[in-house]
């Protein structure tokens, strides 16, 4: 059984690679990244390269692997979320779409999630051996026809998020290699299954939404766990600085 | 029994001299308990876990299947509590729109699905690595009744809830080495914290913790199941600096040891 889900995954990153060789012309056209681009691997036979670290390759930041890998693909959920919150709570409409609890809510996770975001900037930047090329940049967002100013939209954004957030940690925990980072993930996680709970409890509190039978088996009792190429087209669809995570299952 | 009677049976200093059974002394705390001031000595629940109960439950090895017998023991304690809730009828079918039976059907739902996850896991109950069932005294000798008043059966749930998310946590490094088994551990990890939100947000509190308060209403013997989680520096940095502590130490859950788990369940193990 494990021998075949390694297999399975190999086999996925080299199908990922083929993709994005495949795909990288039309990316280059349209990344903001393209200017920081080197050429390193033009030669035809690569001199083999540290595929664990982040950092620019062919043009395009890559999250790299291992530790670093996803500690970097955490810090892009993050700067997603801390985002998106910092937009809900500065909206002109802020204070009358939404009541009292929800208000509170909200601003709480503007609070945790800019702090998450800043916690992993801080912490790619001391751990990293070189920071300013291989720390992931602040991404550009774009949230298309989302309206800021309806409880609706907002309240089923910040849902997707925070299930998506739960899932994507639960998927990476097995890819960390520390204990010691393994453990803050740990403590990240469930914050935000603690906000993916509160909020479905907002948008429909007389139920069993705040775990319900879409996110968690309803025979096993487990929660989402999604690889990170299941989540990044998911995230990918707010985020318009390009990047790809060629060394991630 | 009211909240207040339940704080009391754990802030009197008699019970750490006792010398008899822990029935015993619960038994004499209803007659000396109602003199002594509430709160004037703070203790955990860890006190009560140095009697010598012969069925108490110890720490389990720092190894991937230690992890999954220890997260067993755990949900058969969470599992039991909501069942029997359940059919004492303690928690209100009607109030609130119904939220409250809805929410913890669920929540038996899946701390069911849990034992019979982590059984299965072990290789089943015939298995080496099977453990059993403790027996549980959730009235700890009598002194309080979470299935008869519902304010202590909720304050129970938020510290089983509580305490579950910081267990899981605290089991991470001993499964780095299995990673199938990591990873079904933190499917369940986040399934507690959203319990946890819920139970909290039903007695009126924030989903998360803020620094290491237990909470209003949360009997003083709950404490032990806070204690820790008011850090506010993770690996050098500081997440008090934006928003205050309270905000930096909501946006991270510390871990439980093993040992700091086992002396809370051995409370109500009997």
């Amino acid at each position: 059984m494990k021998n075949e889900v390694k297999i399975h995954e190999v086999d996925r990153s080299l199908n990922n690679r083929r993709s994005f060789l495949k795909l990288s012309g039309l990316a280059l056209a349209g990344a903001g990244l393209v200017i920081a681009g080197c050429s390193n691997n033009d030669d035809n036979d690569p001199a083999p390269e540290d595929t664990s670290l982040p950092g620019v390759r062919n043009g395009i930041f890559d999250l790299g692997s291992g530790d670093f890998g996803v500690l970097t693909y955490a810090y892009a959920l993050e700067q997603l979320e801390a985002d998106f919150y910092t937009k809900v709570v500065n909206s002109s409409n802020f204070n009358s779409t939404f009541n009292d609890i929800e208000r509170q809510v909200l601003t709480d996770l503007y609070h945790h999630e800019v702090i998450h975001r800043d916690f992993f900037k801080a912490a790619l930047s001391g751990a990293l051996p070189n920071p300013s090329a291989q720390l992931l940049p602040t991404l550009a967002f774009n949230y298309g026809a989302l309206n800021f100013n309806s409880r609706t939209d907002v309240l089923a954004t910040a849902k997707a998020l925070e299930d998506t957030g739960v899932a994507a940690y639960n998927g990476a925990g097995k890819l960390i290699k520390s204990a010691d980072y393994l453990l803050l993930a740990g403590k990240i996680v469930s914050v935000e299954a603690r906000h993916a709970s509160a909020i479905r409890s907002l948008i429909n509190p007389n139920s069993s939404d705040f775990a319900g039978d879409d996110v968690i088996n309803t025979s096993t009792g487990l929660d989402v766990a999604k690889d990170p190429s299941k989540i990044l087209p998911i995230a990918g669809g707010f985020i318009t600085t390009k990047f790809t995570a060629k060394y991630l299952p | 029994m009211n909240i207040l009677k339940f704080i009391e049976t754990f802030t009197d200093d008699s019970l750490m001299r006792s010398t008899g059974s822990r029935r015993d002394s619960f038994n004499q705390f209803g007659n000396i308990g109602k003199t002594l001031a509430i709160a004037a000595i703070p203790f955990g629940l860890s006190t009560f876990a140095n009697k010598a109960l012969a069925k108490d439950i110890t720490a389990t090895p720092a190894t991937p299947i230690g992890a999954l017998q220890f997260a067993l023991t755990l949900e058969y304690l969470e599992n039991e509590f909501y069942a029997m809730a359940l059919d004492s009828g303690v928690i209100p079918a009607s109030e609130n729109g119904g939220r409250d039976l809805k929410v913890f059907q669920q929540i038996a739902a899946h701390e069911s699905d849990h034992v019979k996850f982590l059984i299965a896991g072990l290789g089943g109950t015939m298995s080496a690595n099977f453990v059993a069932k403790p027996t549980f005294d959730f009235t700890v000798g009598g002194a309080f009744d979470p299935f008869g008043d519902y304010p202590t059966f909720l304050a129970l749930a938020q510290a089983f809830e509580d305490t579950g998310v910081r267990a899981y946590k605290g089991q991470a490094a001993n499964l780095i080495s299995a990673p199938d088994l990591l990873t079904a551990a933190l499917q369940i990890h986040s399934v507690e914290a959203r319990h946890a939100s819920e139970v909290r947000r039903l007695r009126g509190l924030k989903g998360w913790i803020s620094n290491d308060e237990r909470g209003a209403g949360m009997p003083t013997a709950t404490q032990a199941v806070y204690n820790g989680e008011g850090v506010t520096v993770q690996a050098g940095f500081n997440t008090a600096a934006s928003f205050g502590a309270a905000a930096g130490s909501e946006a991270y859950d510390e871990p439980l040891t093993t040992q700091q788990v086992v002396d809370i369940a051995n409370l109500f193990i009997v």
